[in-house]
């Protein structure tokens, strides 16, 4: 393992993280911050509970997958796309690195970053509304399974554009609606039996069940289910990024 | 010696059916500065970018240092440091940052020392906290080259090094480029400038619509290929060429005034011949200048005379 280069292409995205801290973190938090004072506070106050958890409370989980799925595609797909629009990608091709030293830098980076922006977003809502954690761990997990894994989609995102609108297309025409739809804002239990059923073929839901049972106990579906999904997710990523390498698309002529 | 780069049969077919490179062996040897010449679109990039990784090879294989490029490709690029022809650099990067990179890209411990004395040799020392987007163009190509030196490669691949750059920094590359053979470097340069070749190659490969047409030590290629010509100011004008003076390629110029005679510099004695039958003729002159062909021109009658 070239570790020297993973930690190489690690530092020099983390680098342009903190070079665009205003971009990256501050932007976010803010974003966050209005839709706990719209949704939390002014509608959240006349709305009942969901489950026993307060409003307010109850969309802390589905703000931070929110963030951590469209920071964490946005920021793999702008970390591999940009060395591919600039020029620079020459330099990593030319390398002796292998296809796994290239994700590992790229997509721990942008798992890192996404990860840290939702617990920063995390620590805010806690200025907002009082929080619990009842499974911390299971929390932690899914926080990892889902950045590592959006990382990885938003990485396939950036080899397969080939312009700046495609990078933006797939976040803005497919993840944000999905995400919108996979009960940030409310249960799906909420929905009439055929728009429930719907809600089951979007992946989101899962991954925002699952992590909204990590903090308080119940869920729309099942935990082994939520996990379930998130590594087939998982799983359907990793092999995109492995075909990709073997057939040089988009990075060899 | 084994040659350090041994290309046997290479070819590459791009996607749109453009063959860009046909068939082609070489051997670099190690320690020499090779010079790569061809007219725009000839295949040179794509050579190199297929020995350093960037492009896919169609059919044939390629050695480095005794490491096949496809199946031992870390060991190989470990080997290579290229600078490529295009400037492309991380805009918001310093200069200190980016060569620190490459160097890691390369799997290299960091080495403040080392990447100094590049950054020093190149004259940029005084740039290491620079932003590279505020650096003029010359100065971006030096760091170019300070990002391929960084992980102290044993080959060094300079893809149209000085394409635009000025007298100065032409200079400054050249004398880098001595130093670095020096020290063992191998050097394989593409160039449109043929006097950079002329300058500093050791043998000359030129190659042309995707085949090597040629590849030769440059001493040898200028004595083959090189002509002179010896130009005899006239003491009095000729109307034209006397018939004693046909067996010699001759011509006459400014108004019969001077006579122009084209001949090889294979070392012939056909020299001594025009002189007595000169003499002979009664055609006296008053002065003499002799001229040899440059790279340049041999490289022109190269690419144009081969169908």
């Amino acid at each position: 393992m070239n570790w020297y280069a993973v930690r190489a292409l690690y530092r020099f995205e983390m680098a342009r993280f903190w070079r665009t801290a205003l971009q990256s973190i501050v932007a976010p938090v803010i974003a966050t911050s209005l839709y706990f004072v719209v949704f939390g506070a002014a509608i959240g106050s006349r709305m009942a509970s969901v489950d026993g958890v307060a409003y307010g409370a109850f969309i802390v989980p589905g703000l931070m997958m929110l963030s951590l799925l469209t920071q964490s595609i946005a920021n793999a797909s702008f970390g591999i796309y940009f060395p591919r629009f600039a020029g620079t990608i020459y330099e990593i091709l030319s390398a002796p690195v292998s296809p796994l030293e290239i994700v590992l830098g790229y997509v721990g980076a942008a798992a890192s970053k996404s990860i840290l922006i939702a617990l920063i977003i995390l620590a805010t809502a806690t200025l907002f509304v009082p929080i619990r954690i009842e499974h911390p761990f299971v929390m932690v997990g899914f926080l990892l399974l889902t950045a590592v894994t959006f990382s990885l989609f938003g990485f396939l995102i950036g080899l397969w554009a080939d312009g700046f609108e495609r990078l933006q297309l797939v976040p803005l025409l497919i993840v944000t609606p999905l995400t919108f739809l996979g009960g940030s804002f409310y249960s799906i239990d909420m929905l009439p039996p055929v728009w429930r059923a719907l809600s089951l073929a979007n992946p989101v839901v899962y991954l925002i069940s699952g992590f909204r049972w990590s903090f308080f106990g119940n869920s729309d579906v099942g935990i082994g289910v939520s996990f379930a999904m998130a590594l087939v997710f998982l799983a359907l990523c990793l092999a995109g990024v492995t075909w990709i390498f073997r057939t040089g698309y988009r990075l060899k002529s | 010696m084994p040659p350090i780069i041994s290309i046997a049969n290479l070819s590459k077919v791009y996607g749109t059916g453009h063959n860009a490179l046909k068939n082609i062996s070489l051997d670099i040897r190690k320690g020499e500065i090779f010079a790569l010449l061809g007219p725009n679109g000839a295949g040179k990039t794509t050579l190199i970018s297929i020995v350093c990784g960037i492009v896919t090879a169609s059919a044939g294989s390629i050695r480095v240092d005794g490491h096949c490029i496809a199946t031992d490709y870390k060991a190989a690029r470990r080997a290579i440091g290229l600078v490529p022809q295009e400037l492309t650099t991380d805009a918001f990067e310093t200069v200190w940052a980016t060569t620190g990179f490459s160097r890691g890209l390369f799997g290299l411990p960091p080495d403040p020392d080392h990447i100094e004395r590049v950054l020093r040799d190149l004259s940029l020392w005084d740039k290491k906290d620079s932003r590279i987007m505020t650096l003029s163009g010359g100065m971006k190509r030096r760091v170019l080259i300070a990002k391929a030196l960084a992980h102290e490669p044993r080959i060094l691949f300079l893809d149209e090094p000085t394409a635009g750059v000025d007298v100065a920094l032409r200079q400054d590359m050249w004398r880098l480029v001595r130093k670095l053979r020096d020290q063992g470097v191998t050097i394989i340069l593409t160039t449109h400038y043929i006097d950079e070749a002329e300058e500093m190659a050791d043998r000359v490969g030129v190659i042309r619509n995707g085949e090597i047409i040629l590849v030769e030590e440059k001493a040898e290629l200028m004595r083959k290929l090189g002509k002179k010509q010896l130009t005899l100011h006239l003491d009095a004008p000729l109307a034209a060429l006397p018939p004693a003076l046909s067996g010699h390629d001759l011509e006459l110029a400014e108004n019969g005034r001077d006579l122009v005679y084209t001949y090889s510099t294979k070392g012939d004695a056909a020299l001594t011949g025009l002189l007595a039958d000169l003499a002979r003729a009664g055609i006296g002159f008053r002065d003499l200048d002799t001229r040899q062909s440059s790279l340049e021109d041999i490289f022109v009658d190269l690419v144009k005379e081969r169908p």
